[in-house]
C-alpha cells in the first residue's frame, strides 16, 4: 500500500507537469517561478534545519568506538576507528561519508537449529548505495554544463569518462543506468527484505519512485524525444535561471517541464524529508567526536549543580559502626552520657 | 518465576513465528498493542525507593505509588501526555543526538539482525531501527512539519498510553549497548534513544525497581548492594583470609585512608558475590605483589554506577562520590576496577559532569613510572591498562602452568569495547597468563554481543527473556567450547561476572565465568607465598 501511493503520487505529479505545461503562459509557471520556489525552499530548509541541529548542544562525548583507542604505546592504537585528534577524526569521516565505511561492515545472521546463528557479510546494501549515490553525484555535476557558459572543460572530461564504454548514439552515460538501477535495487529490497518492509514507510518508497522518474524523463530527453526539445532554449533558460534573468524562448517539449517539476518537488520536499542524511551524517555526534574524553575535558554547556549525598551526611548516619570496626572518621563519637 | 525449558526455547528461538525466523506480521507495528504478562517485564520499582528517591537534592521521581504493568490503569498523573511531550521537547533542545537520530534514519535496516534482543525474541520491535521509531512516531507528529501535514503517511502518530507502555516494555529491552550504532551509516545510537525514552517515563512515574533499588542504594549507604560500611569491609576482610589460607601472602589493605597516593574503585559485586569475589581476590593479590599504596573507600564503595540507566541527574549524583572521595582522601588519582557500564560513565561522562579533576594529580604508575596520558585529565585510570603496563616493564613474575587447568576465551564487554576502544589491553594481559582462544569475527571487539542483562535487566523475572537476548553471546561460547574444549568465559565486567553464569549454565554448561585479574593473579608468583597446588586457583577449596 505504501509503495503503491508512492507510484500514485508521482504519476500525479507528472499529470499535473505534462497538462500545465501545455496551458499557455503556464511554461513560465513551471519554467521560472517553481524552480526559484523550489531553491528558495531547499535553500532555507536545508539552512533552517542544520542550523536548528546546531541549537542544540552535544553535552556528552558519546563517541562510538570501533577499534582500539588510544592507550599504552605498545597497545595498536586504531587511529580511524577510535580517533584521539581532529586530523583522525576527519579521516574517520571522510571514510564513512565517500566510501559508506559502517555499511561495508553489514552482516547478515541467520537462526538454525540447535539453536545455532551465523553471521555472513553482506554488500548488497553498501553496493546499491553507492552505486545510487555516486551516480546521483556525477549526474548533478554534469548538468553543470547546462548551467555553466562557457562549460569548463573537466565537466567535459568527466562526460568522457561516464560515457567511455561508447555504447548507442548518442553514448550513454554509466551513471544514468545506475541512478534507474540503484532506485529499481533499493526498491526491491525495500519489498523483499523482510526486516526492511516491515520498518518501511510511504516516506521510504516516495524519494525512489521520484528520483526513478526523474532519472528516466531526463533519459527518454536525451535518447528518444530529442527531437521534442530544444536543448539550445534549455541551456539558454538555464544559465538565465542561474543569473537571474530567465527567459523562455521558443517551445520546449513538455517532456522538459515534467523533468524539471519533479526536481523541484524533491528539492522543496528534501529539507523537510530523511533525505536530511546528507547532511545529518556530518553532524553525528557518534562518529565525529574525539576518543580522547579522559584525556581532555568535554564541556557540558547546561551541566546541572547537582551534589552527591555527602560523606560528612553518611559519615553521620553510619559513625558508631564505623568506629566500632576501625574505620577511620572525621568526627569522633559524642561522649557516652554517664549511666544515671 | 520458572524459566522455559532448554530444548523448548531452543526450538521456540528458531520455529517461532517471529520476524527474524521469517514470519511476517500480517498487521502494521502501530496497530499491535503491547501485552503484559508475568515474565515479559521486570518488577516496577516500589513505593518506598522512588519517595526516597524523589526527597534527594538534584533528583526528581515523582508519583511514587503501588501500581502494576499488567493492569490497564497505570495510575498516571493526569496531565501525563503534557509532561511527557514537554518532557521530549527539553531533551530535544539539551541534545543533538536526540535531535540528529530522530531526523536522520533512512529505515536501511543494517540495524536490524545485529541487535541480541531481536535475534533471540524474534520481535520486530526489538529491531533497533523499529525502537526507536517508537519515539520517532511521536517526535514527527508534534515536532515536525511532515508528521503534522501528513501524519500516519508519514509514519507519525499520536501519544497515547498505549505507546507510553509499548515504550516501558521495549527501552527495558535494550541494553544500551551500542551494537547497532556501530553498522548504522550515521551512527545512530539506540543507547541515546533508550536513555530518553527511560528519562521520559521516570517522569511519570515509570521506571523498575532492579534499577531504582540500588540507585537509592547506591545514594545511601555508597554501594548498590546496600553494603553498610562495616559489613563492607568485612567482605573484603573476608576475602584477605581467604587469599591467606590460599597462598600464603596475606594483603594488606585499607579503608577511607587519607594519604594514600591511589583510590581503588571497583563494582561492590566484586567483593560480595561468586564469582565476582575471586575477580576482588584477584585484585587484593595483584595489588600486594606490587606493593601499592592504595586504600579501598567505603562511601564511594561502588563503581557502577545504576544512575546511567535512569536520567543524567541520577547518574550525575552517584558519580560525583568519586571524586568527592578522591579529594577527602587527597589521593593522587583513582585506580578502577572491571567494570563495564561504569567505564562507559568514567569515560565518556565523568569529567564532564564533575570535573575538572584539578585537585588530582596525572596518573603515573608508582611501579614503572608510566604517565598514562590518556587519562590525563580525568585522572582515572582502567586496572587492564595500568596491569599490561605492569606486564610490559616486567614487573610482574607469572606461572601460566598455574593456570593450566583453564582454556579460556575472551568476551569483550559493550562499554569497554563500543564506548572507550579498551579492546587489547586485557588480550594482551591473557597473553601472557592464560591459554586462551578467540570468539569468531562477528562475535567479538567492536562487534561482541551483549550478555543480554546489562542495563539494570540482570533480574529474575524475566530469566526467558535474559537467556533470548544472551543467546548470541552464548552461542558463540558454545562454538568454541565444542571446537577447542573452552572451559572459562572471562571479561572485564562485573555484571557480566553474575549474569553469563546464569548464561552459560543455561546455554553453554561447563564454561565458567572469572575476571581477568583473577586469571592474572592465578599465575603471578610473589615473595613470601606457600602456595600448594591449587588446582582451580583461586578457586581451589581449601578447609
Amino acid at each position: 500500500m505504501k509503495y503503491a501511493f508512492s507510484f500514485l503520487a508521482v504519476i500525479a505529479l507528472i499529470l499535473i507537469a505534462w497538462l500545465g505545461s501545455q496551458i499557455p503562459g503556464m511554461p513560465y509557471l513551471f519554467g521560472i517561478a517553481l524552480p526559484y520556489l523550489a531553491m528558495m525552499i531547499f535553500l532555507g530548509g536545508f539552512i533552517y534545519r542544520v542550523v536548528e541541529w546546531g541549537k542544540s548542544p552535544v553535552p556528552f562525548s558519546i563517541q562510538t568506538t570501533c577499534g582500539q583507542g588510544k592507550s599504552l604505546d605498545f597497545i595498536k592504537h586504531d587511529r580511524l576507528e577510535a580517533p584521539d585528534t581532529t586530523a583522525e577524526v576527519v579521516a574517520r569521516m571522510f571514510l564513512e561519508i565517500v566510501t559508506f565505511r559502517s555499511l561495508f561492515r553489514n552482516t547478515k545472521s541467520e537462526l538454525h537449529e540447535g539453536p545455532k546463528i551465523t553471521y555472513e557479510s553482506s554488500k548488497w546494501l553498501w553496493m546499491f548505495a553507492l552505486i545510487f549515490h555516486y551516480s546521483f553525484l556525477m549526474i548533478v555535476i554534469r548538468h553543470m554544463r547546462l548551467f555553466l557558459d562557457p562549460v569548463p572543460a573537466w565537466i567535459g572530461w568527466l562526460e568522457f569518462g561516464d560515457g567511455i564504454f561508447q555504447v548507442g548514439a548518442p553514448n550513454w552515460y554509466i551513471t544514468d543506468i545506475g541512478l534507474l538501477a540503484g532506485c529499481v535495487l533499493l526498491f526491491s529490497r525495500r519489498l523483499v527484505t523482510r526486516h526492511v518492509r516491515f520498518i518501511s514507510l510511504a516516506n521510504d518508497y516516495f524519494p525512489l519512485v521520484l528520483i526513478f522518474a526523474i532519472g528516466a524523463t531526463g533519459i527518454l530527453m536525451r535518447y528518444l524525444f530529442r527531437t521534442d526539445i530544444d536543448i539550445v532554449n534549455i541551456k539558454q533558460l538555464a544559465v538565465g535561471l542561474v543569473t537571474f534573468s530567465p527567459v523562455i524562448g521558443t517551445e520546449i517539449g513538455a517532456i522538459f517541464y515534467i523533468h524539471l517539476f519533479l526536481v523541484c518537488v524533491l528539492l522543496a520536499y528534501f529539507p523537510f524529508s530523511k533525505l536530511m542524511h546528507f547532511a545529518g551524517v556530518f553532524m553525528s555526534p557518534t562518529r565525529n567526536m574525539k576518543n580522547n574524553t579522559r584525556a581532555v575535558r568535554h564541556v557540558n554547556p547546561w551541566n546541572p549543580k547537582i551534589i552527591p549525598h555527602s560523606y560528612a551526611g553518611y559519615e553521620d548516619e553510619f559513625r558508631e559502626f564505623m568506629v566500632e570496626s576501625e574505620i577511620p572518621v572525621e568526627k569522633d563519637l559524642p561522649p557516652k552520657k554517664d549511666d544515671e | 518465576m520458572s524459566v522455559t525449558k532448554l530444548e523448548q526455547l531452543s526450538k521456540s528461538v528458531v520455529q517461532g513465528p517471529s520476524l527474524a525466523t521469517g514470519a511476517i506480521p500480517t498487521r502494521d507495528w502501530m496497530d499491535i498493542p503491547v501485552k503484559f504478562k508475568a515474565g515479559n517485564y521486570a518488577y516496577v520499582a516500589k513505593k518506598d525507593k522512588v519517595e526516597y528517591l524523589n526527597s534527594q537534592s538534584g533528583l526528581s521521581f515523582p508519583n511514587a505509588r503501588e501500581w502494576s504493568p499488567e493492569e490497564d490503569d497505570w495510575k498516571l498523573p493526569e496531565d501525563w501526555k503534557e509532561i511527557i511531550l514537554t518532557g521530549l521537547k527539553e531533551r530535544l533542545d539539551k541534545f543533538r543526538s536526540l535531535k540528529i537520530f530522530m531526523d536522520c534514519c533512512v529505515r536501511c535496516g543494517a540495524c536490524a539482525d545485529k541487535c541480541h534482543f531481536f535475534l533471540g525474541t524474534g520481535d520486530p520491535k526489538n529491531m533497533p531501527v523499529l525502537r526507536a521509531e517508537l519515539l520517532r512516531s511521536i517526535y514527527r507528529n508534534d515536532f515536525t512539519l511532515a508528521g503534522k501535514l501528513f501524519g500516519k503517511m508519514a509514519g507519525a502518530r499520536e501519544m497515547t498510553v498505549g505507546v507510553l507502555k509499548e515504550w516501558f516494555m521495549y527501552s527495558y529491552q535494550c541494553t544500551e549497548c551500542r551494537r547497532c550504532s556501530v553498522f548504522c551509516p550515521y551512527g545512530i545510537d539506540t543507547a541515546e534513544v533508550t536513555m530518553m525514552i527511560r528519562e521520559l517515563l521516570h517522569l511519570v512515574g515509570i521506571g523498575i525497581n532492579w534499577i531504582l533499588e540500588p540507585v537509592s542504594n547506591s545514594n545511601r549507604t555508597g554501594n548498590h548492594m546496600g553494603l553498610q560500611p562495616h559489613t563492607f569491609k568485612d567482605n573484603v576482610e573476608f576475602l584477605v583470609e581467604d587469599v591467606e589460607s590460599l597462598t600464603g601472602v596475606k594483603p594488606n589493605i585499607s579503608f577511607n585512608r587519607k594519604g594514600a597516593e591511589i583510590l581503588f574503585i571497583t563494582p561492590s559485586a566484586d567483593v560480595f558475590a561468586e564469582p565476582g569475589l575471586y575477580t576482588a581476590m584477584g585484585y587484593l593479590l595483584l595489588f600486594e605483589a606490587i606493593g601499592l599504596d592504595y586504600t579501598w573507600s567505603t562511601y564511594a564503595s561502588e563503581g557502577g554506577n545504576f544512575g546511567l540507566f535512569t536520567n543524567n541527574e541520577a547518574m550525575k549524583k552517584l558519580n560525583a562520590k568519586m571524586y568527592a572521595e578522591a579529594e577527602r582522601l587527597g589521593v593522587k588519582y583513582i585506580l578502577g576496577g572491571e567494570c563495564g557500564h561504569m567505564w562507559r560513565v568514567v569515560h565518556q561522562y565523568m569529567e564532564t559532569m564533575n570535573g575538572p579533576a584539578d585537585f588530582l594529580e596525572k596518573p603515573v604508575s608508582p611501579i614503572t613510572g608510566t604517565v598514562f596520558e590518556n587519562a590525563a585529565s580525568s585522572k582515572m585510570v582502567h586496572l587492564s591498562e595500568f596491569t599490561a603496563d605492569l606486564i610490559k616493564h616486567g614487573k610482574l613474575k607469572f606461572d601460566k602452568s598455574r593456570n593450566s587447568h583453564i582454556k579460556a576465551t575472551f568476551h569483550d564487554s559493550c562499554n569497554p569495547a563500543r564506548a572507550m576502544g579498551l579492546i587489547d589491553e586485557p588480550r594482551y594481559i591473557l597473553d601472557h597468563v592464560v591459554d586462551w582462544v578467540e570468539m569468531p569475527e562477528n562475535t567479538i571487539r567492536e562487534q561482541t554481543f551483549c550478555c543480554g542483562s546489562g542495563t539494570g535487566l540482570n533480574t529474575d523475572e524475566i530469566m526467558e527473556l535474559r537467556m533470548r537476548s544472551g543467546l548470541p553471546r552464548a552461542n558463540a561460547v558454545k562454538y568454541v567450547q565444542e571446537k577447542h574444549g573452552v572451559n572459562m568465559l572471562s571479561c572485564v565486567c562485573a555484571i557480566d561476572r553474575a549474569t553469563l553464569t546464569s548464561l552459560n549454565d543455561y546455554w553453554t554448561p561447563g564454561v565458567g565465568v572469572c575476571g581477568v585479574t583473577e586469571l592474572v593473579a592465578n599465575a603471578i608468583v610473589q615473595e613470601g607465598e606457600t602456595r600448594g597446588e591449587l588446582e582451580e586457583g583461586l578457586r581451589t577449596m581449601v578447609f
